[in-house]
């Protein structure tokens, strides 16, 4: 079955909405944070699509002229995923700690409580 | 002797020395560390600037893989301004840090403040040098992640939501940043600026480049707290540690701001750019509207912290204002004023820093009358204060000229009008400061304080005099400015 033209681009458009959303949309934290982090997956598709040719290999010498898959877009993906999971440790973290300061991880019970004279 | 491996010692340094602080432990170690390594990079930004000043722009090939292929360090004259910029605040807020955070953090977490201003520091440097625009991206996230980490060893619990918001405010900036450097990459095939340059004329006319700038530009706007995307920024400063406040004040948003200049100038060639993609109309409104909006919630703030951190977006505008006009004198002025405002706003931040040092508050009506009990540092704050107003004989004064001459030679009179007004603005909300700290009569918890320890006054004074020198005499700085904007814009096809 042949998929639609872009098909992957497509994909990334819509995961990047949804992350995106959840991060807009959603009062918990930790859920906003899982948010972000489908929104930067999205990014990692993308940049995994865009070095992809079609019945492209892995960039290993081979006998003929075999298609290479372009792998540069691979490996810088290998450093944002990096990254990525630094942020996402560093934003748990951050929960972790609002919740022991403020006893909830829900946004608008946090900004009551943050209400006083500053 | 000059080492012909300083561009990358100037970033390695300080890079190595973090994990080192962590072994060992120790806060007073860890200091010494960190004061050695500010003040070598210091030296070390110095004589690139005066080798670049000496013999054009100074490339370096990362690992010895020649620049298409392996990550190039490209110092020209804008980096190595930047560059001393950002290592002179570093080395200077380090000393001020000693008996700042020995009051502001708890003891068994010093180390760890110093250990994330070293990482924070190298990714500043990081970003001023490197000519990849993948590698900015590492250093940019580098710098962000420990900045979060620094920002919620805040005494006060909000700190931790700031760093919070920060965080993924900060993220958020630095993913579309990612996906406008995927778009042009898909287009050129390239990730080194100078081979993008030479690239992207060639495909301008694709919708693809236009979405990558515009993925780019919104994304180091987040980072440059640029008016609507300012939300995080006033949060952030205002519970910092107060030495945080200093070091990010002066030099986070400021580097984002090197960034976009980097990359509207450099990378798709500045002004031929904005016929197919009028971007500088556009950050000229917003960066306006920063310059407007965020002094006037400044005039009604009562926290001095938080005061100071309106201002900074509104400082911020002046940036964005200079860098959207797109002539050689409001580029001049944009790069001029990153290093006059991380000047004028850490010497302020220093200033109430101390005030909290000896008093426990920075809202107004507690520390009324504190200039008279703290001569130094309500001279200080005066000094500052003026920088910010953009009185004559302040450095403030020399930001205001470029800006009037670039907009007053597009003919664009508004922009004039909207950069005075921002001034007269700013002469408000310093003037509640500066009121507070003169004219009324001392607080309850003013009583009895003492000036603050002299470590914490001496870069104090010397950034004072910083802005008295180089507001008297501003041909040095604008001189550099405008030669590096004349090489900005030249660069381009």
């Amino acid at each position: 079955m042949a998929l639609p033209d872009l098909f992957n681009y497509w994909l990334v458009v819509i995961l990047m909405m949804i992350g995106f959303y959840v991060v807009i949309a959603q009062g918990n934290l930790v859920k906003k944070l899982f948010g972000l982090n489908i929104f930067q997956v999205a990014v990692f598709v993308f940049y995994i699509s865009m070095g992809k040719i079609e019945g492209g290999t892995a960039p290993i010498l081979l006998e003929g002229e075999p298609v290479y898959t372009n792998p540069l877009p691979s490996v810088l993906i290998l450093t944002a995923i990096v990254v990525g999971i630094a942020t996402l440790a560093l934003g748990l973290a951050l929960a972790v700690r609002i919740r022991a300061a403020f006893g909830t991880m829900e946004e608008d019970e946090i900004e009551a409580a943050e209400v006083d004279p500053s | 002797m000059i080492t012909p491996h300083l561009p990358v010692l100037e970033v390695a340094l300080p890079l190595v020395s973090a994990p080192i602080c962590l072994i060992l432990r120790s806060a007073n170690v860890a200091w010494w560390v960190a004061v050695a390594m500010t003040w070598a990079a210091f030296a070390g930004a110095l004589m690139l600037l005066a080798q670049v000043l000496d013999a054009g722009p100074i490339t370096y090939a990362l690992g010895g893989w020649a620049a298409p292929w392996g990550i190039e360090y490209r110092i020209d004259l804008l980096s190595a301004f930047v560059l001393v910029t950002v290592t002179s605040i570093g080395s200077l807020a380090i000393l001020f840090a000693r008996a700042s955070v020995a009051r502001e953090i708890p003891a068994d977490r010093i180390y760890l403040f110093y250990v994330m201003y070293l990482l924070s520091f190298t990714g500043l440097l990081g970003i001023a040098v490197t000519g990849d625009a993948f590698n900015l991206f590492v250093f940019l996230e580098i710098t962000s992640l420990s900045a979060y980490v620094l920002i919620s060893l805040g005494s006060d619990r909000r700190a931790l939501t700031a760093a919070f918001r920060y965080l993924i405010m900060g993220t958020i900036g630095a993913t579309f940043y990612i996906i406008g450097v995927g778009m042009m990459y898909m287009m050129t095939g390239t990730l080194n600026m100078a081979d993008l340059a030479a690239r992207l004329p060639g495909v301008l006319h694709l919708r693809t480049v236009d979405m990558a700038l515009a993925f780019i530009t919104v994304g180091l706007s987040l980072k440059l707290a640029v008016f609507p995307l300012h939300f995080w920024l006033p949060n952030a400063y205002t519970h910092a540690p107060s030495a945080v406040s200093v070091f990010l004040a002066a030099t986070s948003t400021k580097i984002a701001a090197y960034a976009l200049i980097r990359i509207i100038y450099t990378v798709f060639g500045g002004p031929a750019v904005f016929a197919p993609m009028p971007i500088d109309e556009m950050l000229l409104g917003f960066g306006m509207l920063s310059m407007i909006a965020a002094s006037l919630v400044a005039i009604f703030q009562d926290n001095m912290k938080r005061l100071l951190a309106y201002s900074s977006i509104s400082q911020i505008g002046y940036m964005v204002v200079g860098l959207s006009l797109g002539n050689v004198e409001g580029l001049a002025g944009s790069i001029v004023h990153i290093f006059n405002h991380a000047m004028m706003k850490a010497l302020l931040f220093m200033a109430v820093g101390c005030v909290f040092y000896r008093v426990g508050s920075v809202r107004l009506a507690d520390v009324a009358g504190f200039a008279r009990r703290m001569p130094i540092t309500g001279a200080a704050l005066l000094v500052g204060g003026f920088s910010l107003i953009g009185t004559p004989l302040s450095i403030g004064f020399v930001t205001k000229w470029f800006l009037l001459e670039g907009a007053l030679e597009k003919g664009w009179w508004p922009v004039a009008a909207v950069v005075i007004l921002s001034g007269l603005l700013a002469l408000v909300y310093v003037w509640r400061i500066v009121e507070a700290a003169y004219f009324r009569a001392p607080a309850p918890a003013v009583e009895g304080i003492r000036e603050a320890p002299a470590i914490m006054l001496a870069p104090m004074l010397i950034l004072a005099v910083v802005n008295i020198f180089f507001g008297v005499d501003g041909t040095l700085i604008g001189d550099l400015a405008t030669a590096a904007a004349q090489a900005l814009i030249g660069s381009g096809p």
